[in-house]
């Protein structure tokens, strides 16, 4: 479909989320996972939200997921699929679905990561039909 | 310890204005405490506590404090989570009083999102130079209100099967109320194919399932049991309340259920009743999925049943079963400053006190229940239920 493109804003980083961001550029999604419990993350803390250890490290996800749940912004100067999408790892994550037709997205399909240029160069986490 | 029967509300007012162009912030909230200290029968210098949230310009209650003049203060409190704020100060100002602390508690709202032309529902909003931590990971994907409450709404229609047609039935309830509201913005009656044919906003939410945008605010007064015994008022009772939030739980994310889950059960054990006792229930109504779950969540039918609970005009007083925001709500009345809890309270008071309009008043309302969800379904929220008695 001939969809224009939205402008996606530069990522706002921080010491704790900058390997996310940098990894992002480079086609690549991490995930945290805990080293104490095992389990995965996301938005990503230094501290794990479930037993709060600090042990946790970055992991590279798939980029395989369901989508969770969708609802399409018909308002906006173009509209766009604000979603969430839970990963083959575990956590679900909120997300954009991309380069397809907004009116055949159905909650429950396999949905694969693709990567959108940002503003000041960087890359945003977006996911497509697989 | 528990609050049950340990403080009143003495005084409530909720402001006409619908468009404050002419009014600044602080003067709504200086008229709506003045309205309510009227209703009560108290003066300013007899608050000893004042409640506030994010809408009440300044540094918590300072400036308005000063603004009001109010110099006796013993007890403050400026905890701000969203919209469900003023329930959840409702349960606090009884617990100060219920401690001692104070006796005339003071709570007030206002906003004039409408007046300065606020793109409240449809524009993602981002806290500029001191995000959250979960900003950068979600603004750049834009997150509106109307989007986020669209995602738990699909998300329930894919579990639970339920219909646009059966949120429709929320919007037609709270619309067959507001036809009695003088003061509410919209008072026409509508039906389920207009909700079902008003434009998509954010799929699966349509115009007419979202809440109206406004300006004005309203005010409560918490009172100890003393002051209450001595005002020329009915007597409405604080039997329980609860407070929660609900999050993102670091991912394992679940859009089907709100904090009501924990509030609406705890509530009715402070206050010793259950759901079915209920005769009255202010529910929040920011979208009508939000009024679905809530009501779900605090145990008036299943988790999952709410579309079928719903339908076919049970929450319409006089026909339905569980009568619900016959002021017409945050759906047809008001939303004032984007905050709706508020004026949840005040429909449920006046309901216990046999002051809602004629046409919507339920009979012998001896027990209601009013709840706030702030902030979002989609991602994160306040919850506060309270449950009122006339005694």
């Amino acid at each position: 479909m001939a969809e224009k493109e939205r402008k996606l804003p530069a990522a706002v980083t921080s010491p704790e989320t900058e390997e996310y961001w940098a990894a992002a550029k480079e086609g690549k999604l991490l995930v945290k996972k805990c080293k104490s419990c095992g389990r995965t993350h996301h938005y990503p803390r230094s501290l794990c939200p479930y037993c709060f250890s600090d042990k946790t490290e970055w992991t590279t996800a798939s980029g395989k997921g369901v989508l969770y749940s969708y609802s399409v912004m018909r308002r906006a100067p173009i509209p766009y699929a604000l979603a969430y999408v839970t990963l083959a790892e575990g956590p679900t994550m909120m997300t954009n679905m991309v380069d397809c037709d907004f009116d055949k997205l159905k909650v429950g399909q396999a949905v694969k990561v693709v990567f959108k240029p940002t503003e000041g160069g960087g890359a945003l986490p977006c996911f497509t039909p697989a | 310890m528990s609050i049950k029967g340990k403080a009143y509300i003495g005084g409530i007012y909720e402001h006409p204005t619908r468009l404050a162009t002419d009014k600044s912030l602080a003067m709504i909230h200086a008229e709506v405490a003045k309205g309510c200290l009227e209703d009560a029968g108290l003066s300013k210098d007899d608050v000893d506590a004042y409640f506030c949230a994010g809408d009440a310009p300044g540094l918590g209650p300072m400036s308005m404090a000063d603004y009001m003049g109010l110099t006796k203060l013993k007890h403050f409190d400026s905890t701000d989570v969203g919209g469900s704020s003023y329930v959840v100060h409702v349960g606090h100002a009884a617990e100060a009083i219920a401690l001692g602390k104070c006796k005339v508690a003071l709570i007030t709202l206002a906003g004039r999102p409408r007046a300065e032309g606020m793109a409240t529902g449809t524009v993602p909003r981002s806290r500029g130079g001191s995000p959250t931590p979960d900003e950068p990971f979600e603004f750049p994907y834009g997150p509106t209100v109307v989007n986020m409450y669209g995602m738990a709404a699909m998300r329930h229609m894919h579990e639970f099967g339920t219909t646009s047609e059966q949120l429709a039935w929320i919007k037609v309830a709270a619309s067959h109320h507001a036809q009695y509201n003088e003061h509410a913005l919209l008072r026409d009656v509508v039906t389920v194919q207009d909700v079902v044919n008003s434009p998509m906003i954010s799929d699966p939410l349509h115009r007419l399932d979202c809440c109206v945008i406004t300006d004005g605010g309203g005010a409560i007064l918490v009172v100890a049991p003393e002051i209450a015994r001595s005002l020329k008022r009915p007597k409405v009772k604080i039997i329980g309340a609860a407070e929660t939030t609900k999050n993102q739980m670091g991912g394992a994310v679940d859009l089907t259920y709100t904090g009501a889950r924990y509030t609406g059960p705890a509530s009715f054990a402070e206050a010793g009743v259950k759901p079915s006792d209920i005769k009255y229930a202010s529910i929040y109504d920011s979208f009508t999925i939000t009024v679905l779950m809530q009501l779900e969540d605090l145990g008036f039918c299943e988790k999952g049943k709410g579309g079928a609970f719903v339908s076919d005009g049970n929450l319409i007083s006089g026909t339905g079963k569980l009568p619900f925001n016959t002021d017409g709500g945050g759906l047809c009345s008001n939303h004032p400053g984007n905050r709706g809890g508020l004026t949840k309270v005040l429909e449920a008071v006046r309901q216990v006190r046999g002051e809602a309009h004629p046409k919507v008043q339920v009979k012998n309302c001896d027990l209601a229940l009013a709840h706030g969800t702030g902030g979002s379904l989609g991602s994160r929220h306040g919850s506060g239920t309270v449950i009122l008695e006339r005694e």
